[in-house]
């Protein structure tokens, strides 16, 4: 009813969508199987979704399954549509919403080189003491740190670290799991 | 119980265990194994085509009249590119494909080979699921899971690229058993929820102006669906329209067909569809050809959709209540909750809705302007129709696509589904005359007719060669307007008739094309001469190149322009189309 108050994906919508972007975190379950990282990467771009973040690794080697979390931005209708369509390829298992199904966590993990003496040599380290962040590298003239931690809070790190002499930085992309006992 | 052979003896023996009797193909360097395979049995008949992009609309053609997938063999590299536009099609439309594919060696993958391409890669957006098989072992399973996935849930086609030193390996051939075979992942949901379709019930049984909205997905679900579809049509008496895909599922003779709906349907259906208050889409999916402007989509109506694939739901139109389930399934059990809550068809309750319907028939849609001089293509297609009635042969109808193909269903009337093969989604010029050829593989007694015009028809002419070879007596009746009609038509709607390249300044002589090809060519410009000559093209017993010169700018009417809701449909009344539509129309497809 009411086809006129929906917005649509339609060639044909002459409005444009009302509604607001939202993003989401999706966890995929998969067969760990050559090209499947392809399929849904494809899908994306074929159906014109936004990716935001991307990660994929093998999650139970015995039943040869990957877990791949995906952090999108949409609006809530083609959250739906991208959900469904993930859920229609053959290799996928199941797609849980973690940002509307329940209480998730979230972890990100960065490297991140900074270079500097003197001053802010002593300054970085406060900081990176402050964000627990580990040394994992370090020369005379140089640091690598580790964080870990939500992506806000990496946020916060790079920002603090750029004018202390930032030289690069490398993150994982998210990492997310449901909360409590339940399982995918 | 394994056997030992090598990767190419068990490609055809997964053929013949599925079933198969006929493939569709063209040999190459990478499948010649499979082809020396092939040679050395009689299980499965080989098909050669002269196009691979023949060898997937045959096959589509194939599956579509029978039901059963249709199996396409190529070769690497380009034979597995010219497949493209097939599969997508396939895909487009729901049509189980099975398309083998032979890649250069595993040792080569990789290196640029010669006829290599990265088939997986290519095809992995226009198939339902695609394999490269890398080990032998893998073979025997993954073709019997080509098949299962090919012809269950939401059929559509499944490529496998099975490289040449693959085909040569030895290893064990066993045929696994369905419920291990079976992709952990791979579940289509068959049964409707039956929650959802008592509340579907319901909400027809207090419908005043109620539609079925019918679509290829009854067809798809085999016979026994338009079966109980048309049981439900007769118990509730509410109206019944069909997408293009799905004419033949509701029989054009009874008297609560509305025609097909959409861009160019009858007023009836579409104005139906627009002011209904209770829709109910059965295997349809709210093709943007059937909406027209989404946000003045039949404004006031509850919706229900029935749908195999979950993602088909709100994807275009909001819903009220989606039934998720098989076509034949959910109907079936439509059927039978209505029984059980009432025996009355709403006839009185929706009589003042029939007589609205009655008055929209009476508008004549599908009128046209006949003419004693020149031939109009929407007659030509009524005498088609007419004459093939009296045929005591089993009729199938293929079609190109642009205007002969909207006229065709406009005009060409389908009591029993599996009959009427057409490129819906994709819209594939060229895909008439190799459907017609793989239809009439299947159907050898049958009359198979080509309605084509003479653009479509020279994308895929060289099957006509294959239809010589193999004896099928297909017939391409080509409404020959020298123009691409809907090109034309769009050009006058749109862009001022300014005829950009939509006309050809050199059509071959198609009664001597025939005749090059061993087929035989008729041509007829007299509408007077126009029975005579289809009785001939249907007397003949072989292939027939039919050129009917007919009226060269007509229009295909009605028409629901681009950007406009269903009640602004255009009547074939109308003097002059170029002022319709607005800017802002002009930039939509």
């Amino acid at each position: 009813m009411n086809a006129h108050l929906q917005p649509t994906g339609s060639a044909y919508f002459i409005t444009k969508e009302t509604q607001e972007i939202e993003r989401h975190t999706l966890s995929v379950l998969v067969d760990n199987e050559p090209g499947i990282l392809a399929r849904v990467v494809g899908l994306f771009s074929a159906r014109g979704y936004n990716i935001e973040s991307l990660t994929v690794s093998e999650t139970e080697h015995g039943r040869r399954l990957s877990r791949i979390t995906v952090v999108v931005t949409a609006t809530p209708r083609t959250l739906v549509q991208i959900k469904l369509q993930l859920e229609r390829l053959v290799p996928v298992h199941k797609v849980h919403d973690l940002t509307t199904e329940g209480a998730s966590l979230e972890r990100e993990l960065a490297l991140i080189k900074v270079a500097g003496s003197g001053d802010h040599r002593a300054e970085t380290l406060r900081l990176a003491d402050a964000f627990r962040a580990q040394i994992v590298d370090a020369t005379v003239e140089s640091f690598v740190f580790e964080v870990t931690g939500k992506p806000g809070k990496i946020d916060s790190f790079i920002g603090l670290m750029q004018p202390l002499g930032l030289v690069e930085v490398v993150r994982t992309g998210l990492a997310a799991i449901s909360r409590g006992q339940q399982g995918m | 119980m394994a056997e030992k052979m090598t990767g190419a003896e068990m490609v055809i023996q997964a053929l013949a265990d599925q079933g198969v009797e006929h493939i569709f193909g063209y040999p190459g360097g990478a499948a010649l194994p499979i082809y020396d395979a092939m040679f050395q049995q009689d299980a499965v008949q080989h098909i050669l085509v002269r196009h691979e992009q023949g060898a997937t609309h045959m096959a589509e053609g194939y599956a579509r009249s029978t039901g059963k997938p249709g199996v396409v063999l190529v070769t690497s590299g380009p034979g597995a590119t010219n497949a493209v536009t097939g599969l997508t099609d396939a895909l487009m439309d729901s049509i189980p494909l099975v398309c083998i594919t032979a890649q250069v060696p595993t040792t080569l993958i990789g290196t640029d080979g010669f006829q290599e391409c990265d088939t997986v890669g290519i095809t992995r957006s226009c198939t339902k699921y695609n394999y490269l098989v890398k080990r032998v072992e893998d073979l025997p399973r993954i073709m019997h899971e080509a098949f299962l996935i090919a012809t269950t849930g939401r059929p559509g086609p499944v490529v496998v690229d099975i490289p040449k030193d693959i085909q040569f390996a030895l290893g064990d051939y066993y045929k696994p058993d369905l419920e291990t075979l079976r992709h952990q992942s791979y579940r289509p949901q068959m049964d409707g929820d039956a929650d959802a379709i008592e509340a579907a019930v319901d909400l027809m049984l207090k419908a005043e102006r109620p539609i079925f909205y019918t679509g290829g997905g009854v067809i798809n679900a085999g016979p026994q669906a338009s079966e109980h579809l048309r049981e439900l049509a007769e118990l509730t008496g509410f109206p019944v329209t069909s997408t293009l895909m799905g004419l033949g599922a509701f029989p054009a003779s009874n008297p609560q067909w509305l025609g097909m709906l959409g861009m160019h349907g009858s007023y009836e259906a579409n104005l139906a569809m627009h002011d209904c208050d209770v829709m109910i889409n059965i295997g349809a999916r709210f093709d943007d050809r059937i909406t027209g402007r989404v946000d003045a989509f039949s404004p006031n109506s509850r919706k229900i959709h029935v749908d195999i694939d979950p993602s088909s739901i709100n994807k275009v139109v909001h819903v009220d209540l989606p039934v998720i389930g098989d076509c034949e399934r959910v109907l079936s059990e439509m059927v039978r909750v209505w029984r059980s809550k009432t025996n009355q068809p709403r006839s009185e309750a929706i009589a003042p809705w029939w007589k609205q319907i009655q008055k929209w028939r009476d508008v004549g849609s599908f009128n046209f302007k006949n003419s004693d001089t020149v031939i109009k293509p929407q007659y030509a297609i009524q005498r088609l129709y007419e004459a093939t009635k009296k045929q005591s042969k089993e009729v199938f109808i293929t079609t190109e696509v642009g205007q002969h193909q909207m006229w065709a269903a406009q005009h060409f009337h389908f009591d029993k589904p599996n009959h009427w093969m057409t490129s819906g989604g994709l819209g594939t010029m060229g895909y008439g005359l190799p459907a017609a050829v793989g239809v009439q593989v299947a159907h050898p007694d049958a009359l198979v007719i080509d309605i084509a015009g003479e653009a479509s028809v020279q994308m895929t002419m060289q099957e006509l060669s294959t239809a010589v070879q193999y004896r099928l007596p297909i017939k391409i009746f080509i409404l020959n307007n020298e123009r691409m009609g809907m090109v034309r038509q769009w050009q006058d709607l749109l862009h001022g008739s300014r005829y950009a390249h939509s006309y050809s300044e050199s059509l071959p002589d198609f009664v001597k094309l025939a005749e090059a090809y061993g087929g035989k060519g008729i041509r007829c410009d007299n509408p007077a001469e126009l029975d005579a000559a289809i009785a001939e093209m249907l007397d003949y017993d072989g292939p027939v190149l039919f050129d009917v010169l007919v009226e060269k700018d007509e229009n295909c009417l009605p028409m629901i322009p681009s950007g406009k809701p269903h009640n602004e449909i255009i009547l074939p009344d109308t003097a002059n189309i170029g002022d319709i539509i607005d800017e802002k129309g002009r930039a939509l497809v």
